[in-house]
C-alpha cells in the first residue's frame, strides 16, 4: 500500500511575472536616478500642521539628493531580489512598495526647493476617495448578489444632480435624502432590468449611464442655466470631532471632516457586518455564489437581489451627493468624471470586501489629490498628464497588483428559476 | 412517515414527463427508483421536493393531503433532496452550507455560527457522520461534500430522504462508505428514495424497487427475486445484452506512443505527470479513473487542444505532439470528446452544419468560399441513417435532438472519416441503455477494423465491458494497469488503484 504524491504546482506563469515585476523595478530605478537624482541640490519642505493648531509639528525637511539615492538603491534592490530564489512570493508586495517609493521621490523632486502642505494632501486624498469608496461599497453590494453594477457612475451622476436640484430648494438634509432616493430608484431599475427581464447587465448598466448623463446634462444646460437658484445648494462644512480632531497630522486627515467621509466610513463598516455576520448577509452572499442552491433552500433569489441592488443604488445616490452637497454646491454635466467605474476598480482590488473597497479608494483618491496638487507646485510635467493620474493608477493596480481575487462565482449571470 | 404519491402527472408544454404515477415511500425502508436517464425520475422527485407542482395527482403524508408551493413548503414537511449536483456553496463553510435558510440568529441578525457548527457536530454524532463543520467546501473530496448534502436534509429534521443518483461522482470505495449511511438512515427510521439507472447498486441496497420508463411506471418488484437481466428489461422495454462482442484480440503495430509525457492544467498545476502509454491497431485501451485525475487533460493533449509540457506523442511512428487539430483530422484521428456541449457540437446548429464541422473545407462540401449545402444536405441524410441518429430533418437544431441521438451525431462525424485512432472521453455519459448499446458497437466495429481505441471512463462497467487493456489514473500518472484478454479483471483492484492506493 504506497500512497502516491500529491500532484506538484509549477508556476511557471508566476515566475514569469516575478521577472516582469523585477525588470519593471529595476527600470524604475533607472527613472528615479537618471530623472529625478540629477536637478535635486535641495531639500523639500513638507508642513505638517498649520500654526494655528493646538499642537504645532516641525516640519518635515528632506534633503532630496540622498533620498532619491537611497531610493533609487532600494527600488533596484527589491528589483533583483525578483530574480533570485523565492522571488515569486514578493511580487504584488514588490510591485505595491516598488510603486509607493517611486511616488515618494516623485514629490520629493516636485517639491524640491518649495514647501508643501503633506497634511493638506492627505486630506484631500481622504475626501477624494469618498465618491470611490462609496461608488466601490455600492459595487460589492450589488456583485455579492451576482449582479454585475456598470451602473454606478449614473447612480453617482443622479444622486449628484438630485442632491444639488433638491439641496437648493430644501435645504441639504433634503438633498441628501433625495439623493439618496434616486439613487435607489436607478438601483432598483437595474434590479427590474436585470432580475426581472433578463437583460444583459453591462447592457443594462451603460443604458443607466447614458440615460442618466443625457437628462442631467440637458437639464443643467437648459433650466439651471435660466434658473440659477436651482443650482445653489448648500454645502455640508466639516464638523471637528473634540480632542481627536486635535492630534496633528491624524486629527485634520480623519476627523475634522464632514459627514461625506465620517458617513462612508459607517457605511462600509454597517455593510462588513451585514454581508459577513448577519443571516441576510449570508443568504445574499449565498445567492451571489450559487443562486440555485439558495433557492432550493427557499429563499428567494429574486427578492434578495432586487434589495441588495436597490440599496447599492441607495450607496451611490448618497456617494453622488458628494459632489454637490459635500464640496461646490453645484452641479455641472457630467462632473463624476468616471469615479463610478474607478469606483469599480476599487472594488476589484477590495477584493469584493468593502474594508478592501475603502482602502483601495483611499489609493485612488491619493492619486486624484496629487495631481490636484502638483498642480500647484508649478512641476515641468504638463497637468493634462497629471490629471491621467488616477486613471493609470487604477491601470496598473487592476492589472499588476491583483492576484488571486476571485469574483462572486455567479457574478454577471441572470437566474432562471426552472 | 409515509409519503403516498397518487396519480401524479407533470407536463412541459406538449411533453409529458410524468403520468399518472403511483409511488409509496414507507419509513424505515429504502425505495429504489430505477428508470433510464429521461424516463422522468428526476421529474417526479423535484414535483415531491416541491420544486415542480404537478399538473394531476395529490401528494399525501402519513394519509393526508398536501400541496407545496416551493421547496420550502416541502423542506417544512419533512421531504429533503439530496441533488445530483451537489447544492453546495463552495466558498462557504460546511457549517454555513448546513444552516443557509434556517439560520441559528442572535441581536440584530447576528448569524450564530457557533451553535451552528454545535449543531452540525450533534446530527454527525447521531448518525456516524464524519465531516468537520469548519472545513470550506471546496477543500472537501466529493464523497464528504455528499455527507454534508445528507447532514444538510438532516438538519432540516428530514424524514424523508430522495437521493438524486447519489453514487455517480462517487469512487467505489466511497459508493460503499454511502451505502453504510444509507443503510444507518434507513435503521434510524428515515424512509429513502434511491434514484438511480445503476442495476448493481438498486439491487444491492433497495428494500423495493419501482421501475419508471417514459414518464410511467412500468413495474414493481422484491430486490431479492429479481435479477439484473429482468430489471433491465423492464427499464428498457425489450430485452437488453450487457455483453459486447468482439472479435478475438489481435493487435497491430503502434498506433499512438505516448512517450513521459507532461501537461499542465490552465492554472499551472500538473495534470498528467509524466505519463507513457501506447494504443495498438486493433486494440481498446480503457483509461479508469475517478474524474479530475488528468484524463480530461491527456485527451486534450492527444488531440491537439492543449498543449503538451514536455514529452513526446507519436502516431504511426510520427512526432504529432505539436500537430494542430486539423493536421490530426487529416491524419485519421477521430475525437469523441467528453462534454459533447463543450467541444462535440454547436447546439443552435443545424444537424446537418454540425456534421460538416471537421470537414466543411473539403472539396465534396464547397468550393472556394462557398459551401455546397446540398451535398452537405445529401451526406448529412446518409449518415443519419446509417448512425440510426432520430432527428426530423437535417435542418433541426442539434440542441433539440436528445442526449443519445446528440452524441451519435458526434459519433458519425467522427468515425464517418478514415480513421485509424480514435479517442473518446466519457463517450456514454449520461445516455439511455439503446444508445450507450449502439455507440459501444462503433467503438469495437472501429477497433475489429484495426483501428486502434482510446477510451477514458469514470463509469467502471464500461471501460471492462470494452478494454482489451485497462489503465487506471490517479493525480496525473497510471497508478496500475491490468490486462483484460485473459479472463475477467478483478473489479476491487481497480477500484482500490482508483482510490490511489496501489496493489
Amino acid at each position: 500500500m504506497t500512497p502516491v504524491p500529491t500532484a506538484r504546482k509549477i508556476d511557471t506563469g508566476k515566475q514569469r511575472q516575478a521577472r516582469i515585476v523585477g525588470g519593471l523595478l529595476i527600470a524604475l530605478a533607472v527613472l528615479v536616478l537618471f530623472v529625478f537624482a540629477p536637478d535635486a541640490p535641495g531639500a523639500a519642505t513638507f508642513r505638517l500642521s498649520r500654526p494655528t493648531d493646538p499642537w504645532v509639528v516641525p516640519n518635515l525637511v528632506i534633503p532630496a539628493g540622498p533620498f532619491t539615492y537611497a531610493i533609487a538603491a532600494l527600488l533596484a534592490f527589491l528589483g533583483v531580489r525578483q530574480f533570485l530564489r523565492g522571488g515569486v512570493r514578493w511580487t504584488s508586495i514588490s510591485l505595491g512598495f516598488g510603486l509607493a517609493l517611486l511616488v515618494a521621490a516623485f514629490l520629493v523632486w516636485a517639491t524640491t526647493g518649495k514647501a508643501f502642505s503633506l497634511t493638506g494632501m492627505l486630506q484631500a486624498t481622504v475626501v477624494r476617495a469618498v465618491p470611490i469608496a462609496l461608488g466601490g461599497l455600492a459595487g460589492v453590494l450589488s456583485e455579492r448578489v451576482a449582479v454585475v453594477n456598470i451602473a454606478i457612475e449614473g447612480m453617482l451622476l443622479a444622486g449628484a444632480f438630485a442632491g444639488a436640484l433638491a439641496g437648493s430648494v430644501l435645504g441639504g438634509v433634503g438633498g441628501l435624502f433625495a439623493a439618496v432616493a434616486i439613487g435607489g430608484l436607478f438601483g432598483f431599475i437595474l434590479a427590474a432590468l436585470v432580475v426581472t427581464y433578463r437583460m444583459d447587465q453591462i447592457i443594462a448598466g451603460v443604458v443607466i449611464n447614458l440615460f442618466v448623463l443625457g437628462l442631467t446634462s440637458y437639464v443643467s444646460s437648459q433650466v439651471f442655466q435660466e434658473y440659477r437658484h436651482l443650482n445653489n445648494a448648500p454645502v455640508f462644512r466639516s464638523i471637528k470631532i473634540p480632542l481627536l480632531g486635535d492630534i496633528p497630522v491624524i486629527g485634520p486627515v480623519f476627523f475634522n471632516q464632514n459627514l461625506f467621509v465620517y458617513g462612508a466610513v459607517i457605511m462600509v463598516l454597517v455593510a462588513t457586518y451585514y454581508l459577513f455576520y448577519t443571516r441576510t448577509g449570508l443568504r445574499a452572499r449565498a445567492v451571489g455564489e450559487h443562486p440555485k442552491a439558495a433557492d432550493t433552500l427557499g429563499i428567494n433569489v429574486y427578492r434578495v437581489r432586487y434589495i441588495n441592488v436597490t440599496l447599492a443604488g441607495m450607496v451611490a445616490g448618497f456617494g453622488g451627493a458628494w459632489f454637490t452637497l459635500g464640496s461646490v454646491g453645484r452641479f455641472d454635466e457630467g462632473m463624476t468624471g468616471g469615479r463610478g467605474y474607478i469606483g469599480l476598480a476599487a472594488m476589484i482590488f477590495g477584493r469584493w470586501h468593502p474594508v478592501g473597497a475603502l482602502m483601495a479608494a483611499l489609493v485612488f483618491g491619493f492619486a486624484d489629490s496629487l495631481q490636484q496638487k502638483l498642480a500647484l507646485l508649478q512641476t515641468p510635467i504638463p497637468s493634462e498628464f497629471l490629471a491621467m493620474a488616477p486613471y493609470i493608477a487604477t491601470i496598473i493596480v487592476v492589472a499588476g497588483l491583483i492576484g488571486r481575487a476571485r469574483a462572486p462565482a455567479a457574478d454577471g449571470e441572470a437566474y432562471v428559476k426552472e | 412517515m409515509d409519503v403516498e404519491l397518487r396519480g401524479i402527472t407533470k407536463r412541459f408544454g406538449e411533453v409529458v414527463a410524468n403520468a399518472d404515477v403511483n409511488l409509496t415511500i414507507r419509513a424505515g425502508e429504502v425505495l429504489g427508483l430505477l428508470g433510464e436517464n429521461g424516463a422522468g425520475k428526476s421529474t417526479l422527485m423535484n414535483v415531491l421536493s416541491g420544486l415542480y407542482r404537478p399538473d394531476e395527482g395529490e401528494i399525501l403524508i402519513d394519509g393526508k393531503p398536501v400541496a407545496f408551493d416551493g421547496p420550502g413548503d416541502a423542506i417544512r414537511a419533512g421531504i429533503g433532496m439530496v441533488h445530483q449536483h451537489f447544492m453546495l456553496v463552495p466558498v462557504f463553510s460546511v457549517a454555513e452550507n448546513v444552516v443557509l435558510g434556517v439560520e441559528p440568529t442572535g441581536k440584530f441578525d447576528f448569524l450564530d455560527l457557533k451553535t451552528a457548527r454545535r449543531q452540525v457536530r450533534e446530527i454527525n454524532q447521531k448518525y456516524g457522520l464524519e465531516v468537520d463543520p469548519d472545513a470550506k467546501i471546496e477543500t472537501l473530496p466529493v464523497g464528504v461534500q455528499q455527507r454534508v448534502e445528507i447532514i444538510k436534509v438532516l438538519f432540516r429534521s428530514a424524514d424523508v430522504l430522495i437521493l438524486d443518483e447519489p453514487t455517480a461522482v462517487l469512487t467505489p470505495q466511497e459508493v460503499l462508505e454511502f451505502f453504510e449511511i444509507v443503510k444507518a438512515l434507513r435503521d434510524a427510521g428515515k424512509a429513502l428514495v434511491f434514484i438511480t439507472h445503476k442495476l448493481n447498486e438498486i439491487l444491492e441496497i433497495a428494500d423495493r424497487i419501482s421501475v419508471i420508463r417514459a414518464g410511467r411506471i412500468v413495474g414493481e418488484g422484491d430486490p431479492k427475486k429479481l435479477n439484473r437481466k429482468e430489471l433491465a428489461e423492464m427499464m428498457v422495454g425489450r430485452p437488453v445484452s450487457f455483453d459486447v462482442i468482439k472479435a478475438p484480440y489481435a493487435p497491430g503495430r503502434d498506433i499512438l506512443e505516448v512517450k513521459d509525457v507532461t501537461i499542465l492544467r490552465d492554472n499551472d498545476e500538473i495534470a498528467v505527470d509524466h505519463v507513457s502509454l501506447s494504443v495498438k491497431s486493433g486494440e481498446i485501451v480503457g483509461i479508469a479513473g475517478v474524474q479530475g485525475n488528468g484524463q480530461s487533460a491527456l485527451i486534450e493533449a492527444l488531440t491537439g487542444l492543449r498543449r503538451v509540457a514536455s514529452g513526446a506523442v507519436l502516431y504511426l511512428g510520427d512526432d504529432i505532439t505539436h500537430a494542430s487539430v486539423r493536421a490530426r483530422h487529416k491524419m485519421g484521428v477521430a475525437h469523441i470528446p467528453e462534454d459533447r456541449h463543450r467541444a462535440g457540437m454547436i447546439a443552435d446548429f443545424t444537424v446537418a452544419e454540425n456534421m460538416v464541422l471537421d470537414t466543411y473545407y473539403d472539396e465534396r462540401f464547397s468550393s472556394g468560399p462557398q459551401i455546397n449545402w446540398k451535398a452537405v444536405n445529401a451526406r448529412t441524410a446518409e449518415f443519419t441513417h446509417d448512425f440510426d441518429i432520430r432527428t426530423p430533418s437535417v435542418f433541426a437544431q442539434a440542441g433539440h435532438l436528445s442526449g443519445g441521438n446528440q452524441q451519435k451525431l458526434v459519433v458519425a462525424r467522427e468515425l464517418s472519416r478514415e480513421t485509424k485512432l480514435v479517442v473518446a472521453g466519457q463517450p456514454t455519459r449520461g445516455l439511455d441503455v439503446g444508445s450507450i448499446e449502439y455507440i459501444h458497437q462503433r467503438l469495437v466495429e472501429a477497433r475489429d477494423t484495426g483501428d486502434g481505441v482510446l477510451i477514458v471512463s469514470s463509469e467502471l462497467d464500461e471501460i471492462l465491458a470494452l478494454s482489451d487493456r485497462i489503465l487506471v489514473m490517479f493525480k496525473g500518472r497510471i497508478v496500475a494497469e491490468f490486462d483484460a484478454t485473459k479472463g475477467t479483471v478483478d473489479k476491487g483492484a481497480i477500484g482500490l488503484a482508483m482510490a490511489g492506493v496501489a496493489a
